[in-house]
């Protein structure tokens, strides 16, 4: 295995061959925003907060997908990023129901943390607030397409590594949602093993534990890296 | 099967043909005026007067002036009959004895126009003329020729040298050097590689490929061939999208038709190159055209479309290398390979080589396809094969490239029509609508028609363009019903920055184009809009996106 020296915002780094350069980026202390990616499952590339500058590519690209070259110089933070990824936070914020002093994930939800660490005091775009449904037919865990960010976690993480495949994507742009099974009631979904990993999974409190109240709901998502480590490479303490 | 053979269909062909001929228009846009019920016409009019020995009614594929139709032509050299109706089938009829006089009261086109006379048809060239649902009726016009000498006498790597040399770029938007994306699939190893034809055209107001796929079919076919013998693929895809039954009909007969004669299958011209061609059809998502999404989409799965790279020259179809070309790229092979890469280059511009087909639409006298050379200025086309105009009034704007494109003033009208002719003006190329306005046409709610186009498209997977598409087409209805502020046009400009920065494919990125072109060519009437909320609006605001 080759390994492959680079610059991220200055700083030397070496990486595998096969290492993004957000990988990369973690093992060197740097901090680049991310919201769909999630450790222990493929990436997406999605959200596009991760996106950065590398020297001689006209266009951005997003960290979590793109593979260190040798001589890559990457900045991470610049002024225009900055100004991007303000605007999606407030894009997402202005798409669906954000309101964090009435969610489960109050406190312990990604989309708040990446708002506060970006500095979003408020958002400039028109609030959408699209009156969603709200699913508890499963009895234990439940699903409120108004928090959704549509990060599709919850998708690769019962495809990757619970193998079920109960969630999926329907619909197109705004009208997209994630769906159980065919687009039945999750709690028809034959598919379901009730495994609870995409509660888990879940950045935001749209997959919740029934029970939770108000900023009562945490959630340990090293749980999942956990189990991918145990399984690729058979170790099993943390 | 080889030139001999080919060479004795198209004489059989020739031999069979009757002295004189009626070439009847049977592509959408003549059928959808009934051409259909005119054909049958034709024919029951050639029974009645005793001509079926001398006289064949043919049906054809589109002859361009689609807003004319239903067409017919009469061969040989007699004249093209306009907006003819069944009533009129045997008036034209009795008028084949007198071969200089037209028949009464119908109306002929003038062939000498500059709509006809300026045109340079090579992707077009059979369209028209001959029968779309045959395949010795290609043959006889020399087709298949180029196929065959390939496979049997050039090199795979020869082949791609060939098209590299002829400077042919893709004609599905981006204008990618095809000859440069073929060599790096011929030289991807891999035991499986795949061809695919792009022919979900989804811009609104397109329709170059679906003509060309319902006049002659067979030329993709023999495109396709050509293209997987030279970068060593064996499988083939033809995506199209499925509101076009017509081009799947017609493809399907050919694709039977080209492997009974041993044109595909197994031993392609008893070579050793083995080729089969499928056909995948779309359910009507724009973003199905992009080529990654299309991709996931053959494979089964759900259309979006994925970062690049890899790109599918590495890693398309199931993992394997795959060339993806648009349905006009393709149409053009055969040409190249059949009168030389000096023949091809040197019909256009020095950078944009060949010609291009346009999808004339909007205010204009002449709507239909035409072929060009590159490099046509934009004045020839609107104002002298188009006629301008109708009624006389002044063209403001020419919109090319669709809901990826931007409108072009006036004052550019002399611009050559070329790759970075209209990049440098802030538009593109794109597939090949070409939208006229005139002064009539309020320039907001152009750039509003496509962001509620590109909004309603939208995959929904990444952010910028999901949640930023829906805030612009927010933004443009505020500031059009007049309530907009100086700050709104601001947030809208920076907003339009950032989804053209951030959006992962190109539907995304290219979705401000609109917005941006006319905040820079038509400031006034955004900021009119600010300044006077009471402005009148010249036509009411459109509420649904006609396509699709
Ligand atoms: C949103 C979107 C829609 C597209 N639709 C089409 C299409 O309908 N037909 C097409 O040929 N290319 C389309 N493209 C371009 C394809 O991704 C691809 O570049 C093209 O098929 C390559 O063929 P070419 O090199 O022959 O142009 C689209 C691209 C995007 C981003
Ligand atoms: S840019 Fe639009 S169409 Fe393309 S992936 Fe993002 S949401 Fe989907
Ligand atoms: S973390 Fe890379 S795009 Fe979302």
């Amino acid at each position: 295995m080759a390994v492959k020296t680079l610059t991220i915002d200055g700083k030397h780094v070496s990486a595998r061959d096969d290492q993004t350069i957000l990988q990369t980026a973690r093992e060197a202390g740097i901090r680049i925003p991310t919201l769909c990616d999630l450790p222990g499952v493929g990436p997406l590339g999605a959200c596009r907060l991760c996106l950065v500058e590398v020297t001689g590519v006209p266009k951005l690209l997003p960290a979590c997908v793109t593979v260190v070259q040798e001589g890559m110089e990457v900045q991470t933070n610049t002024e225009r990023l900055r100004r991007y990824r303000l605007m999606i936070v407030e894009l997402l914020f202005a798409e669906r129901n954000h309101v964090c002093s009435v969610c489960v994930a109050n406190n312990h939800c990604e989309l708040q943390d990446r708002a506060m660490e970006i500095g979003m005091t408020h958002s400039r775009f028109a609030y959408q607030f699209p009156k969603l449904d709200v699913d508890t037919t499963h009895g234990r865990f439940g699903i409120d397409h108004n928090r959704c960010i549509l990060c599709s976690r919850c998708v690769r993480v019962c495809d990757e590594i619970e193998g079920a495949h109960t969630w999926d994507v329907s619909g197109r742009g705004a009208n997209a949602r994630v769906i159980t099974d065919m687009n039945v009631p999750w709690g028809e979904a034959a598919s379901c093993t009730s495994c609870g990993k995409c509660v888990q999974a879940c950045p935001t409190g749209a997959i919740f534990r029934i029970g939770a109240t108000v900023a009562e709901l945490e959630k340990d998502r090293t749980q999942l890296s956990f189990i991918v480590n145990a399984r690729e490479n058979k170790q099993w303490l943390g | 099967m080889d030139t001999t053979d080919l060479l004795e269909i198209a004489e059989r062909e020739r031999a069979a043909r009757t002295p004189r001929r009626l070439r009847c228009c049977t592509a959408a846009g003549c059928l959808s005026q009934n051409g259909q019920a005119l054909k049958a016409a034709l024919i029951e009019a050639v029974k009645t007067a005793g001509l079926t020995d001398s006289v064949e009614v043919v049906g054809v594929g589109c002859m361009g002036l689609c807003s004319q139709g239903p067409l017919v032509q009469v061969d040989p050299d007699g004249p093209l009959y306009e907006k003819v109706t069944p009533d009129q089938a045997p008036a034209i009829v009795a008028a084949l004895n007198e071969p200089s006089a037209p028949a009464d009261d119908v109306r002929v086109g003038d062939p000498t126009h500059p709509f006809f006379a300026k045109q340079v048809p090579v992707v077009l060239q059979n369209s028209g003329k001959i029968n779309p649902e045959r395949i010795e009726s290609y043959i006889e016009v020399g087709g298949y020729q180029a196929l065959c000498t390939a496979v049997r006498e050039m090199q795979p790597l020869e082949v791609c040298e060939l098209i590299t040399a002829s400077g042919l770029r893709g004609r599905g938007g981006a204008g990618y050097p095809t000859g440069l994306k073929w060599s790096t699939v011929a030289k991807t190893e891999s035991d499986r590689k795949f061809v695919v034809c792009n022919a979900d055209e989804g811009d609104p107001g397109a329709f170059m490929d679906r003509s060309v796929l319902e006049s002659d079919p067979h030329r993709i076919i023999e495109g396709m061939a050509i293209a997987a013998y030279a970068v060593g693929a064996s499988q083939g895809f033809v995506y199209v999208r499925g509101e076009y039954p017509l081009a799947i009909s017609r493809l399907k007969t050919a694709i039977s038709q080209a492997r009974r004669l041993g044109v595909l299958g197994a031993g392609v011209f008893e070579t050793r190159f083995d080729f089969r061609v499928d056909i995948r059809i779309g359910a009507g998502a724009f973003v199905c055209g992009e080529e990654t999404a299309l991709m996931r989409s053959i494979e089964g799965h759900r259309g979006t479309p994925r970062p690049r790279p890899p790109f599918p020259a590495a890693k398309g179809l199931w993992g394997c290398p795959t060339l993806i070309n648009n349905v006009e790229t393709l149409a053009n092979i055969p040409a190249i390979v059949a009168n030389g890469p000096e023949w091809f280059a040197g019909l256009g511009t020095g950078k944009s080589a060949g010609t291009k087909v346009f999808a004339l639409a909007g205010k204009i006298k002449n709507t239909g396809l035409i072929e060009v050379p590159m490099g046509t200025t934009l004045r020839t086309i609107v104002e002298e094969m188009g006629g301008g105009v109708p009624g006389g009034g002044s063209v403001k704007a020419v919109q090319t490239g669709g809901p990826s494109g931007g409108c072009i003033p006036a004052e550019h009208l002399d611009t050559p029509v070329d790759y970075e002719s209209l990049a440098q003006l802030g538009s593109i190329m794109g597939s090949g609508g070409m939208i006229v306005m005139d002064e009539s046409d309020n320039m907001v709610d152009v750039a509003r028609f496509f962001m509620e186009f590109c909004m309603d498209e939208s995959c929904g997977k990444c952010v910028p363009c999901r949640a930023g598409t829906v805030q612009i087409h927010h933004l443009l209805t505020k500031l059009r019903s007049g309530k907009g502020t100086a700050r709104d046009l601001d947030v809208l400009r920076e907003l339009c920055e950032m989804v053209k920065q951030t959006s992962l494919c190109g539907l995304g990125q290219s979705a401000p184009n609109p917005v941006l072109s006319t905040l820079r060519y038509f400031h006034n009437e955004y900021d009119t809009l600010l300044n006077d909320p009471m402005t009148p609006a010249t036509k009411p605001l459109q509420t649904s996106t006609e396509t699709r």
